[in-house]
């Protein structure tokens, strides 16, 4: 039986979303908009499509938003449209995490806006005072009205823009720890209340620029850091909308459906097309086909099944459509064991503790026990208790945790940038730092070292010329490479698929096969992935296929060696195989058959031994192992669960590129030391100075954005090589 | 010195006016998409061609 599964459209209405006048909109991920030309194109085209209001691109997140007139939304044609034009497009459901995670930004957007107004109008009226501190005439009564004004718009400001530091605080004194935000509140609110009474009492010291300049830091620091959360997780959610978008429900009377994959029901029947991944495990009802298990064990051979096999979730299948009984939901499939291994690796890396927060570990003892002596000391020598407590407060606003607050968030998000546009996506900045202590690699072998994808081996171009046209017509990945090895060329006529045999069709008039062997009728003698090619009544030629090494394993291996980390190879695949991959890569130590339990299982001893292993994979076979490795990368092409526990996922056909993420993150690393070194250096001068009651307001201002320039400076100049 | 009684509430309410610009720019979504946007004046609307 033959299948054109083309010609079966799929409804996508599931991801309309409608709203109240009878209006309908479909949001769609279009990863190949890149330029300008692609813009317009993409929204002229699909303006003119029946039904259609408005489509608008938006270039920087890729997404599509299609408007539809009252009544009428065909969400397939729209898709369909897309993918004439050149441009694949998944619909995706623009969930209700993201909307609270943008909520938070425009939070501390808005915080940070109030904190910029109020350090702008404060430091007008802050001038004025500062003069006077240099001898400049002023009047009492001047200076106080100044003051005031200062206090006015200052505290207001403070007030509001500290809200995100003083709910965090709060949070944390409830739950009885102690985080950053709560000296940074403290010290905010003493602020305000020593400069009102100053103001009240006519005093020379009001901080309330210093308040809310020390917030406006902060602020500046805090977002960065939730840009490089926000960034990340949308990616993430790309990559993810890319992967297991849908599945395809077949409903009464053989009506297609695109189903969300978590509303897949037990019993449900389901379209797998090939090409297409196994959206839950079940049971085939009808079809045959090959699969390709390679992500779920590593294996690479393809694996033939017929009606009535039971199919793991995650699988690609290669040849023929497969109709599926689904027999777990989504979330209870074989996944989930493997989900379990991920969630006990993920806590174990909740212990570990980032740099920002060893450094607040030492700091914020250190500074309010120094504060706290100032008063006391400073009353005990006889200074009186309101001086004691402006030196006290002085203390605590000079030594501003900038550099922890603003320059270490600052040195990942240009760390992470960077990698960023070499195709690499940090998932956290506590990833990078994990990264840069890391001693031991551990690769995967099929679709790391490997590009997991079949490649022709050499052949006479002659027999590809003859096969490529048939070749050309087909979806199989197999004959897709070859293809790719032809080249453009003519199309063969009359063609048709036989899921899970081959195809047929016309080329120069005579009637040709490319498939299985048996679909040649000859007999197969290799335990290489091949395919056969014949005229009716002729000859016929053998194509075998190998999963290529990617081009630059052995120099990715020598740069990681030079850089004084060990590398070892952990695959499910057979000793032969991974033996010559070894080989070529350069490696002395690898394993081969390992068990998704055993690769986590060599991670745990190595770890127990005191290594920091990264662990770099791919397949679902690798998930227990990524999550509990000390930092974990995967390819953009590899499974969801495994991009889950992975920090950093790379793109692109080149390994090196785990090089150069553990050069940035070394490299990142370097410069947060630097900085904490910078700040301490300026906390020694600054805190005793202030003890001394050397510093004033002005002071403290030039002296604190001082600091803070400084660090972000020096943040900036990581990665900056090359 | 009373000009100050007249100035200084006059240039607040100039910063309270650029915050509350800036407000609406973030509500309206001007943020969403800097690249799209820069591309966008490379885009040649079909009205706004001068009539040949």
């Amino acid at each position: 039986m033959a299948l054109t599964y083309d010609a079966a459209r799929t409804d996508l209405g599931a991801f309309l979303s409608r709203r109240e006048d009878g209006r309908s909109s479909l949001d769609l991920l279009v990863p190949d908009a890149r330029c300008a030309g692609c813009m317009a194109k993409i929204e002229r085209e699909m303006q003119a499509l029946p039904g259609v209001a408005a489509a608008r691109l938006n270039l920087t997140q890729k997404r599509l938003t299609v408007e539809f007139r009252a009544g009428s939304g065909d969400a397939g044609g729209v898709v369909e449209a897309l993918a004439r034009l050149g441009y694949p497009a998944t619909p995706y459901d623009p969930g209700q995490a993201r909307d609270a995670h943008d909520r938070e930004g425009r939070q501390l957007i808005l915080a940070m806006a109030v904190a910029g107004f109020g350090v702008m109008n404060t430091m007008m009226f802050s001038v004025p005072i500062w003069a006077g501190l240099f001898g400049q005439e002023l009047g009492p009564a001047t200076r106080v009205l100044m003051m005031w004004f200062s206090g006015i718009v200052g505290a207001p400001c403070a007030l509001y823009a500290g809200m995100p530091f003083f709910r965090s605080a709060w949070r944390s004194l409830k739950a009885r720890r102690a985080n950053m935000d709560v000296p940074i509140s403290i010290g905010v609110i003493l602020t305000l209340a020593i400069s009102f009474s100053e103001t009240v009492l006519g005093g020379r010291d009001a901080y309330f620029d210093a308040a809310v300049s020390l917030l406006f830091l902060l602020l500046i620091g805090r977002w960065l850091e939730h840009r490089l959360r926000a960034r990340a997780s949308s990616a993430a959610a790309d990559l993810l909308a890319m992967q297991a978008p849908t599945a395809t429900l077949i409903g009464a009377g053989d009506v297609l459906t695109a189903t969300p994959v978590d509303r897949v029901l037990p019993g449900d029947l389901l379209l797998v097309r090939p090409g297409d991944r196994l959206p839950v495990d079940g049971e085939i009802v009808s079809g045959a086909s090959e699969l390709d298990n390679s992500l779920l064990t590593g294996e690479t051979a393809p694996v033939a099944v017929a009606v009535g096999q039971t199919c793991r979730a995650g699988a690609l299948n290669l040849s023929g459509a497969l109709r599926l009984r689904a027999s777990a939901r989504s979330a209870d499939s074989a996944l989930a064991a493997i989900a379990r291994l991920v969630e006990m690796g993920a806590q174990s890396k909740s212990k570990y503790v980032r740099l920002a927060d060893k450094a607040a570990a030492i700091y914020v003892p250190v500074v309010h026990t120094v504060a706290l002596l100032t008063f006391a000391g400073g009353w005990a020598l006889g200074l009186g208790p309101r001086e004691a407590l402006i030196r006290a407060v002085a203390v605590l606003i000079v030594t501003c945790p900038c550099a922890l607050g603003l320059a270490v968030p600052a040195v990942q998000i240009t760390a992470s940038a960077r990698l960023f546009r070499r195709g690499v996506l940090v998932k956290s900045g506590a990833a990078l730092e994990r990264l840069a202590e890391v001693d031991h690699v551990i690769f995967d072998k099929t679709g790391v070292l490997t590009l997991g994808r079949p490649r022709l081996k050499e052949t006479a171009p002659a027999a590809i010329a003859m096969a490529a046209p048939l070749a050309r017509a087909s979806r199989h990945p197999l004959a897709h490479a070859l293809a790719e090895a032809a080249g453009d060329g003519p199309l063969a006529e009359d063609v048709t698929e036989y899921p899970g045999e081959g195809v047929e069709g016309l080329v120069d008039g005579r009637r040709c096969r490319l498939g299985k062997a048996a679909f040649l009728g000859v007999q197969s003698h290799a335990a290489e992935t091949e395919l056969w090619f014949g005229f009716e009544n002729d000859i016929r030629i053998r194509f075998a296929f190998v999963d290529p090494l990617r081009a630059d394993v052995a120099e990715t291996v020598a740069a990681l060696r030079a850089r004084g980390l060990s590398a070892e190879i952990l695959s499910g695949d057979l000793p032969g195989p991974v033996e010559r991959a070894a080989t070529a890569a350069g490696v002395v130590q690898w394993r081969a058959g390992c068990t998704p339990t055993d690769k986590a299982a060599i991670v745990d001893d190595l770890t127990r031994e005191g290594r920091k292993v990264l662990m770099v994979g791919d397949g679902l076979n690798d998930a227990g192992a990524l999550a509990k490795a000390h930092a974990a990368m995967a390819p953009g092409t590899a499974l969801e669960a495994s991009q889950n526990a992975a920090d950093l996922v790379f793109s692109g056909e080149s390994l090196m590129t785990v090089v150069d993420a553990v050069d940035v993150a070394r490299s990142a690393r370097g410069r947060a030391m630097e900085n904490f070194g910078l700040a301490a250096l300026y906390n020694l001068i600054a805190a005793p100075a202030a003890m001394l009651g050397l510093v004033n307001p002005f002071v403290a201002a030039i002296a604190m954005s001082g600091s803070s320039l400084v660090v972000t400076l020096n943040a900036l100049r990581t990665g900056a090589r090359r | 010195m009373n000009i100050v009684m007249f100035l200084a509430p006059f240039s607040l309410g100039l910063g309270l006016m650029a915050v509350a610009a800036f407000w609406w720019s973030l509500k309206a979504g001007q943020y969403e998409d800097p690249e799209g946007d820069a591309a966008r004046i490379l885009v040649e609307d079909p009205e706004d061609r001068p009539a040949a």
